[in-house]
């Protein structure tokens, strides 16, 4: 059967069509907004980096560390025991420089985002910006600590650490 | 031969207008927790699949199942998505349990609809894009005219509509779950705010935050996990022409087709004979009436004379959300029907409290899509 | 276990972007499928469809806007979603509507029309990442198979011109493919002097966005015996989620994966992949993805997978021939279509209809695997004759 296909279906279009207007095209800006409740866990791990301070949370079960802090364990389905501080130094677990952004528009210069083995937690990453540094000189491995923003401009975000710079 | 599917474990978290206090994922969490412990089960260990029924616009994300593994349980597990509405989620483990593979099945849906902060322009969303969203009109207008074309079809009154929300309103008070119970009037709804006419104000549900997850399973792990399993006999789901243009604006096609494959698959000839009580669709009060007439529960164009002869009441023949429906519980996004079916459980299980009804055995839970999907399924259940 | 057969295939061009509406896709794929199997609307009994987020399409509830395309109307109708895995659960849905002994005749159709969404279809990936933690970075899609690719490389000591070779055969066999948007005969030098998009990742290591379509049809027994001599059975299925927290796992090895295809060969009754999977279709949206799926396959040991491509047992004519169709780098990458061109993929080599495609020595069993969500979906299918 496939065999005897001579023709596929399907009619591509290029940019130069569009340009030249070959078809007709209507436009539609979906006005949707949200507002999402952080709830306990990530409430509390957002004023704790208000103030400075990364938090996670344990479980005595499976002895993990979670991050970011969350109050159940996904792995034994269960509420979390404690509350735990951790450094705000760690490990560059793997990285990229990103010439692209997330529109895949081109950057005039690259970041460099990376997963983060925050230091005391067994080896939990969060995701985050590398900076002050030159991006290919960066390794899996290097040891990093975060730059925070002054107390003043923080909001209780994930941006209050600017980025991390290599020690 | 069909192999025999129960409902062994419920969970739900209370039905709230706002719920600041929690995220999505610990309401999901919440209420998988008080399901796995109805059901006796832990996730890791006894449950095979997983199944969350979710649009992604509704939440603001985008492949939202992304998010759905950790909150139920289902890390490195069979789970999987359906946008769709969580009956579907119930047909869904009705069928993989059926296959042999599974043997024990969670169904998860929530609403966070709070968090939505335009949902006129999430319907006017989902409307064609090349033929219907260039109008841009607040799309609850589709409701406006279907209703008066049921109205003129059927010879259905305005006020028979208006009776549909004041007894789910009344339900709803004695369903401590329920957001919006009220003691209110024929007259307070016909003189309720005109919306999209014939469509008023409190003819039109309002949206609440929940979450819900049910455990199913094969008839032998029922019996050894369940003193109380609430047996699945029949489940069906249609969809009917989705575009505004071609559909059928009096009857509601989607629910007549889903219905005749429910009864098909329970094996049910007579409905009205044979179910006790039935949760229905009623995102508008008309729709309640539109699709009792669609499941054969009353005779065509009988349904709103059966509301006005109280024959939908608590204590009638053939009682209609009792829960309060989503005129009195609040609409819960995908989860709507599974509240539907949460409702025709605890009858069944005789767990209603205040609202129990007497002597039920067969109970029929539908939902529809919501505006403007044309598309909804049915689930017949049974204690015995 | 009722026993489920593939009878019927088609798709559509895959195209950067299409004249066709999603719907009007949809219908092409679906009509070649039923065609090709001399099946019509009428003797469907129910339909799935696969789609990815509505955010490319652009359409709240895209699949109900799409269901009379997939000839939906007034039948039992549903939609499954896995993120990029879609295209191959939806195969294992449609076995399981079929499986249940609910219905005869499950017709599952993929779609998508990534072209919709403007200026570019990466940015509806910007809604997919945890609004909390992630998306405020910045977060573009690229970064995530940076990351995979890094820790890849640098857990098991492969270099950016063992991947590469990737891209340069399946492109090369998409040479082969009346449907591919981006056949090439190219080198590894030349995928290394792409552009870098996202280091390691270059432009050539990264499969195109595309709009197309494809449709299977599934049978049950009786139904694939009465039509068809070829019938193509779907032996085993798995899927499978991991966490969504990226940084509580390690990317170095798709763990989700194993799993899933551990479900697929239990149930497929197969106990040494390496020997008896003959032809293999693994996810292949950027190039290091196809090895690090081998692995997750079983088909190979964790790091080994570079080894075979290097020794050209990956090839068409290789002993272990893998994305002969050409893959999401050759092919084209329209989500959930591709997962399921390349279940279609193992029904022509299967039934030996694969024209200029078909791999030698008539194979009689295949493995087809899709992944998405945020690095954490495996769904597996193994067909077999």
């Amino acid at each position: 059967m496939t065999e005897k296909i001579k023709v596929w279906p399907g009619t591509p279009l290029s940019d130069k069509d569009l340009a030249a207007k070959k078809v007709l095209l209507t436009e539609w800006h979906p006005n949707l907004k949200y507002a999402w409740d952080t709830g306990m866990g990530y409430g509390r791990y957002f004023a704790e980096l208000k103030k400075g301070r990364i938090v996670g949370t344990k479980c005595n079960k499976c002895r993990r560390v979670l991050l970011p802090a969350r109050v159940f364990c996904e792995w034994c389905f269960r509420t979390v025991d404690e509350w735990v501080y951790l450094k705000d130094t760690g490990i560059i677990n793997t990285f990229s420089i990103a010439y692209t952004g997330s529109m895949a528009e081109r950057l005039k210069e690259p970041v460099i985002p990376a997963l983060v083995e925050i230091d005391g937690s067994g080896g939990v990453a969060i995701m985050h910006l590398i900076s002050e540094v030159d991006p290919w000189k960066v390794k899996i491995g290097m040891k990093v600590k975060a730059v925070w923003k002054p107390e003043q401009k923080r909001e209780g975000a994930i941006t209050d650490i600017m980025y991390w710079k290599p020690i | 031969m069909q192999r025999r599917v129960a409902i062994i474990g419920i969970g739900y978290t209370p039905f709230r207008p706002i719920t600041p206090e929690l995220s999505f994922k610990e309401m999901m969490f919440e209420a998988a927790q008080r399901a796995y412990e109805d059901a006796g089960v832990c996730p890791r260990r006894d449950i095979d699949a997983f199944v969350t029924c979710e649009e992604d616009f509704t939440h603001g994300r985008s492949i939202f199942n992304i998010h759905m593994p950790d909150n139920i349980g289902a890390v490195l597990k069979r789970i999987h998505t359906l946008p769709a509405d969580g009956i579907y989620g119930l047909a869904d483990a009705y069928m993989l349990i059926n296959t042999g593979l599974v043997d024990v099945m969670a169904v998860e849906s929530h609403s966070k609809a709070s968090n939505m902060l335009t949902p006129n322009y999430l319907v006017a969303h989902a409307m064609d894009p090349v033929y219907n969203k260039p109008l841009a009109y607040n799309p609850y207008f589709i409701a406006g005219m279907e209703m008066n074309r049921f109205l003129c079809e059927t010879g259905t009154t305005e006020e028979q509509c208006a009776l549909v929300a004041v007894k789910n309103k009344a339900n709803a008070l004695l369903n401590p779950q329920a957001a919006y119970g009220d003691r209110i009037t024929l007259d307070d709804v016909l003189d309720s705010e005109m919306m999209f006419h014939p469509l008023s104000r409190l003819e039109m549900s309002a949206p609440a935050d929940g979450g819900i997850v049910m455990v199913l399973a094969c008839e032998e792990k029922a019996y050894a996990l369940s003193d109380r399993p609430v047996w699945v006999r029949g489940v069906g789901w249609c969809s009917d022409a989705p575009s505004l243009e071609t559909r059928d604006w009096g009857k509601a096609v989607y629910a007549q087709l889903a219905g005749d494959m429910a009864y098909r698959v329970a094996g049910i000839g007579n409905p009205r004979l044979e179910i006790d009580f039935a949760e229905v669709d009623d995102t508008f009060a008309y729709k309640e009436l539109q699709h009792l007439e669609a499941l054969r529960l009353c005779r065509p164009g009988e349904a709103g004379l059966m509301v006005e002869e109280g024959g939908t009441l608590r204590d009638s023949e053939l009682p209609v959300n009792v829960s309060g429906g989503s005129l009195g519980v609040g609409r819960l996004d995908e989860a709507t029907g599974l509240q539907k079916v949460l409702e025709v459980v605890i009858q069944l299980r005789g767990e209603a409290g205040s609202r129990q009804l007497d002597d039920v055995q067969v109970g029929l839970a539908q939902s529809w899509r919501g505006l403007p999907a044309n598309s909804g399924a049915v689930a017949i259940l049974s204690n015995e | 276990m009722r026993k489920v057969a593939v009878v019927g295939a088609g798709m559509t061009k895959f195209m950067r972007r299409a004249q066709e509406t999603g719907k009007e896709l949809a219908w092409q794929a679906a009509r070649m499928a039923l065609d090709s199997c001399e099946l019509t609307l009428k003797d469907v009994d129910c339909v799935v469809m696969g789609t990815a987020p509505d955010a490319f399409d652009m359409i709240h509830m895209k699949a109900e806007y799409l269901s009379d395309g997939a000839g939906a109307w007034r039948k039992p109708y549903v939609r499954g979603f896995l993120g990029g895995g879609t295209g191959v659960f939806t195969a294992d849905q449609a076995w399981y509507h079929v499986a249940s002994g609910l219905f005869d005749v499950c017709l599952a159709v993929t779609e998508e029309k990534m072209s919709s969404c403007l200026p570019h279809p990466q940015g509806a990936f910007v809604t997919c990442w945890d609004q909390y933690t992630e998306s405020p970075l910045g977060t573009s899609l690229l970064w995530f198979f940076a990351w995979e690719m890094n820790r890849y490389m640098t857990m098991h000591g492969i270099t950016e011109r063992d991947i590469a070779a990737v891209s340069v055969k399946n492109k090369k066999n998409a040479l082969d493919h009346p449907c591919a948007q981006l056949a090439a005969e190219i080198t590894v030098d030349d995928v290394m002097k792409s552009e870098i998009m996202a280091w390691p990742v270059k432009r050539l290591d990264v499969s195109p966005t595309s709009d197309g379509a494809a449709a299977l049809v599934f049978v049950s027994e009786d139904v694939a015996k009465r039509i068809t001599d070829k019938p193509v059975w779907v032996e085993g299925v798995g899927w499978c989620l991991d966490t969504m927290y990226i940084g509580q796992r390690d990317l170095y090895y798709p763990k989700y994966v194993e799993y899933a295809a551990r479900m697929a060969y239990d149930m497929a009754g197969i106990k040494e992949p390496r020997k008896e999977i003959h032809i293999a279709e693994p996810y292949d949206p950027f190039d290091y993805k196809e090895l690090h799926h081998m692995e997750g396959l079983l088909l190979c040991d964790k790091g080994e997978a570079p080894r075979l491509l290097a020794d050209g047992v990956t090839q068409r004519t290789g002993n272990l021939p893998v994305c002969p169709s050409g893959g999401l780098l050759g092919v084209g990458n329209a989500i959930a279509a591709s997962g399921m061109i390349k279940v279609a993929e193992l029904f022509w080599q299967l039934r030996g209809e694969a024209g200029k495609r078909q791999v030698p020595g008539k194979p009689q069993r295949g493995v087809a695997q899709a992944w998405g969500d945020e690095m954490q979906v495996g769904t597996v299918i193994v067909l077999g004759v």
